[in-house]
């Protein structure tokens, strides 16, 4: 049987209407139609504007109350198509691939003047986005101008949502095991050198999955893919004629629709395209046991302050989805602008059914959400003790096995890495880690009883959540890359056009003994065993490693930490040298593979420093130069730890001990070893103090230590050793 | 659009002409559909597309359902280069066997 509404009863123009569906919000292609729903609190007038895709001005403009034609007896009819504060209508005949829609509304105020505060901004004239517009034209190229004059920018299309996702299933990687790259779509394959047919691309990143499967990672990050507008404060670099553009995207337009630039199908203007585009790429990774997280930012938008531009949430209800002062200034809890007023029930919803959908259409595995302590913020700004978006997140059954994770700090000075609200679910940027870790590697002193912590997964600040709270990560997009970690001392963001001031002071960086590149043998070779060292001591920490993409070999930015404006070969991966610094990727991946083999590496509970097993060994136990005597004095710069094999179970049996001795003195140092039980013998897994191949060896394949009862760790290097 | 549909002994052959998008992809399915009985050997020849938008893959994956359902066969031939990439892209490629020739396309059935 046919539904009985799938006939429309009004007309306006000669388009064929009914009262629409409130649920969902947006556009939703239905029997006949398309169903539009948008809300607004405080609009006392809504236009619905259709446009022939790319055209300036619209084929026509649907009010949402007046007078309408009734089908068939053609008698005029006062209508309201709006429920509570919700507008909406079922548009009949309208070919939902052609078509790209707006919508204009009216409500008290005035019209606000650009710079003044303002707790209103309706402006019935400007052409308004859809919140949730799961396609969004007008930079469908990335880098193409955009034609200013065009009075509606940011373009709101209809998308087919029927991906064939076959017998493909969600990994579920228990959270423990993730090993966790983080990669900017475009960086990643941009430079020619990626060899792929269509670079910097979401097709590009599914040719490259035979590498990132031979590196070991099994999560890809993606840093932004909401659409937004790498022309947002685009500027010309007086000094160098570069154009400097929004290349991160932390800056989003709309938070359903993902960035058509990154696609290879964008330049076919077609939303569903693009979709496809992007779910067979989820797809593909998937069916390679890859998950696919998203850094997602939803403390603030494109929209800016008061002096910004309106294109969507500012016209539609400025006072719902923001935060603003009692004058109508816009908080700036996110250092851009404006701040998304996420407790708000309104807006909660909102990301909500955001990330409900991408989960749902897109089978994403997990979110990184961007300065997340605006999430825990309330409508006045002021922190939460429950804030209830972490708590409905948490708690939600669609994202019931998603990964959450929260950036647990926001510019308004709310720190919150340890205690942020978690539920039980969030993970968090673990800041400390990456801050302890590069004072550590640098050879500061005072430093081996926080590496104590952060090598068992943090239990300082995660005790009672568990080692997977921890996100460990040493480097990431925001700062240094690890190779100019290691060979800058200072920053160097001239490139940036804002005289070196932005990015980043609190580096924790050094280089070697020269700045940036040098011909100096020593240094260089220094600078990679550094590399080494900062990778080797992650892959055996509790918790979850991050990678930074590239870093695996040797990625530099030219010691710039703030790199967000650059499209250029600054940012974009150069694939060369994955074969010229072949032996760090070698090492990447060996130590990769290291953690994948080892149980014990990857406990879910932190360490209790006790035997609970009866093996007559502390699951974790601490070492220095004497075996069972760790030097916890201010100036130690060497400490080693046990992992007990018999506190981890393996393929039904026992792990392998594993022992890991790290040295950031600037001499050598000789490392008596803790005896084994049973018969077993120390193996080297790793000693970075070697050159390539004898740097690591793969699992099953460590050649006998020569001296079972100690062992010389080179100055500023780590050994790894497995018994077994 | 143009739809012409020829019988080669046993193959029903269906040249499409034009582009396939929103407004045409219905009117291809249409004409398609009745041709997919049981057994039948079905050649889409897209030689006359030059464009094809996510509706037009949508066609050639019901298509490709309904054959499947009827145990029928299903082969596609004349597809422009840039076709290809597109569904090699947005992952509909995989589904379909294509070749380069009617003839080839006709053995194929066979």
């Amino acid at each position: 049987m046919e539904r009985i509404d799938t006939y429309p009863t009004h007309s306006f123009e000669g388009y064929k209407l009914r009262f629409g569906r409130p649920s969902p919000f947006g556009a939703t292609v239905v029997p006949g139609g398309i169903n539009f729903s948008i809300f607004s609190r405080n609009a006392t007038y809504c236009v619905l504007v259709l446009f022939e895709k790319g055209a300036k001005k619209p084929f026509v403009e649907i009010p949402f109350r007046g007078m309408f034609e009734k089908v068939g007896t053609r008698e005029p009819v006062w209508s309201d198509f709006r429920i509570g504060n919700v507008w909406t209508i079922t548009v009949f005949d309208i070919d939902y691939e052609s078509v790209e829609y707006a919508f204009r509304m009216d409500g008290p105020g005035g019209k606000a003047q650009r710079g003044a505060p303002a707790y209103h901004r309706f402006d019935p004239t400007t052409f308004l986005l859809d919140p949730y517009a799961k396609a969004i034209g007008g930079r469908d190229v990335w880098g193409k101008q955009p034609d200013w004059s065009e009075p509606y920018q940011h373009r709101g299309r209809i998308i087919y949502d029927d991906f064939d996702w076959e017998s493909s299933t969600r990994p579920e990687i228990p959270m423990e095991d993730l090993v966790i790259y983080e990669m900017h779509v475009r960086g990643f394959t941009r430079d020619p050198s990626s060899g792929v047919r269509h670079p910097g691309t979401f097709s590009a990143i599914r040719e490259k999955i035979p590498y990132l499967k031979s590196l070991g990672v099994n999560c890809v990050e993606l840093m932004p893919i909401y659409e937004f507008d790498e022309f947002e404060n685009s500027r010309l670099n007086e000094e160098t004629g570069e154009l400097l553009m929004n290349y991160w995207g932390y800056s989003t337009i709309g938070f359903f629709a993902p960035k058509a630039g990154f696609a290879a199908t964008g330049k076919s203007g077609d939303g569903t395209m693009v979709a496809d585009e992007l779910k067979s790429l989820v797809k593909e990774l998937h069916d390679n046991g890859i998950e696919v997280m998203l850094d997602v930012v939803f403390n603030h938008t494109a929209e800016g302050n008061e002096h910004g531009s309106t294109i969507s949430f500012r016209g539609i209800d400025n006072s719902t989805y923001y935060i603003l002062t009692p004058d109508g200034y816009y908080y700036n809890f996110s250092g851009t602008g404006n701040t998304l007023n996420c407790n708000n029930p309104i807006v909660r919803s909102m990301v909500l059914d955001a990330l409900r959908y991408w989960a749902a259409e897109y089978h994403i595995d997990g979110f990184r959400f961007d300065l997340a302590a605006i999430l825990g913020r309330d409508q006045w700004g002021a922190p939460m003790a429950n804030p209830p978006l972490l708590e409905a997140l948490a708690y939600d059954p669609i994202l019931g096995k998603c990964k959450l994770i929260a950036e647990a700090w926001d510019a308004g000075g709310l720190y919150q890495v340890g205690s942020f609200p978690a539920y039980g679910r969030w993970a968090e940027w673990n800041g400390k880690y990456r801050d302890g870790m590069r004072k550590f590697l640098k050879g500061e002193p005072g430093t081996v009883g926080d590496i104590a912590q952060r090598v068992q997964g943090s239990p300082d600040l995660y005790l009672a959540r568990g080692t997977t709270a921890s996100i460990n990560f040493i480097t990431c997009h925001d700062g240094f890359t690890l190779m100019d970690l290691v060979s800058y001392d200072g920053k160097h963001n001239e490139a940036n056009g804002e005289n070196n001031n932005d990015g980043g002071n609190d580096n924790d960086s050094w280089n070697g003994g020269a700045e940036g590149p040098t011909d100096n043998p020593e240094i260089r070779a220094l600078r990679r065993r550094q590399i080494k060292n900062a990778v080797t001591i992650m892959m055996a920490s509790q918790g979850v490693p991050m990678i930074l993409m590239g870093d695996e070999f040797g990625h530099s930015q030219s010691g710039n930490n703030n790199a967000y404006c650059h499209d250029t070969p600054l940012s974009w991966l150069d694939w060369a040298q994955a074969e010229t610094n072949e032996d760090l990727v070698r090492f990447f991946s060996n130590r990769i593979a290291f953690r994948h083999e080892h149980p014990a590496l990857r406990r879910r509970e932190h360490p209790t420093n006790r035997d609970i097993v009866g093996s007559g060994y502390a699951d974790i136990s601490w070492h220095g130069t004497r075996a069972w005597n760790a030097d916890w004095s201010p100036f130690s710069r060497t400490l080693a730890f046990l992992l007990c094999g018999k506190h981890a179970v393996r393929r039904g049996g026992s792990d392998d001990y594993i022992y890991v001795a790290m040295n950031t003195h600037w001499e050598d140092h000789e490392f008596e070893l803790p005896g084994l039980p049973d018969s077993r013998q120390w193996r080297v897994s790793a000693n970075t103090a070697m050159p390539s191949p004898e740097d690591c060896f793969d699992p099953g394949a460590e050649p006998l230590a020569a001296n079972q009862s100690s062992f010389l760790v080179g100055a500023r290097s780590v050994v790894v050793l497995v018994g077994r | 659009m143009e739809i012409t549909i020829t019988s080669l002994s046993d193959v029903q052959h269906v040249l499409l002409t034009g582009d396939v998008d929103g407004k045409s992809a219905p009117e291809v399915l249409e004409a398609v559909l009745p041709l997919i009985t049981p057994q039948a050997k079905l050649l889409l020849d897209l030689g006359g597309v030059a464009y094809m938008s996510s509706a037009g893959l949508r066609m050639l994956l019901s298509t490709f359902r309904q054959v499947g359902m009827q145990n029928a066969k299903l082969v596609l031939t004349g597809v422009a280069e840039e076709i290809r990439d597109t569904m090699s892209i947005t992952g509909f490629l995989h589904h379909f066997t294509i070749c380069d020739s009617v003839e080839a396309a006709q053995a194929a059935l066979a």
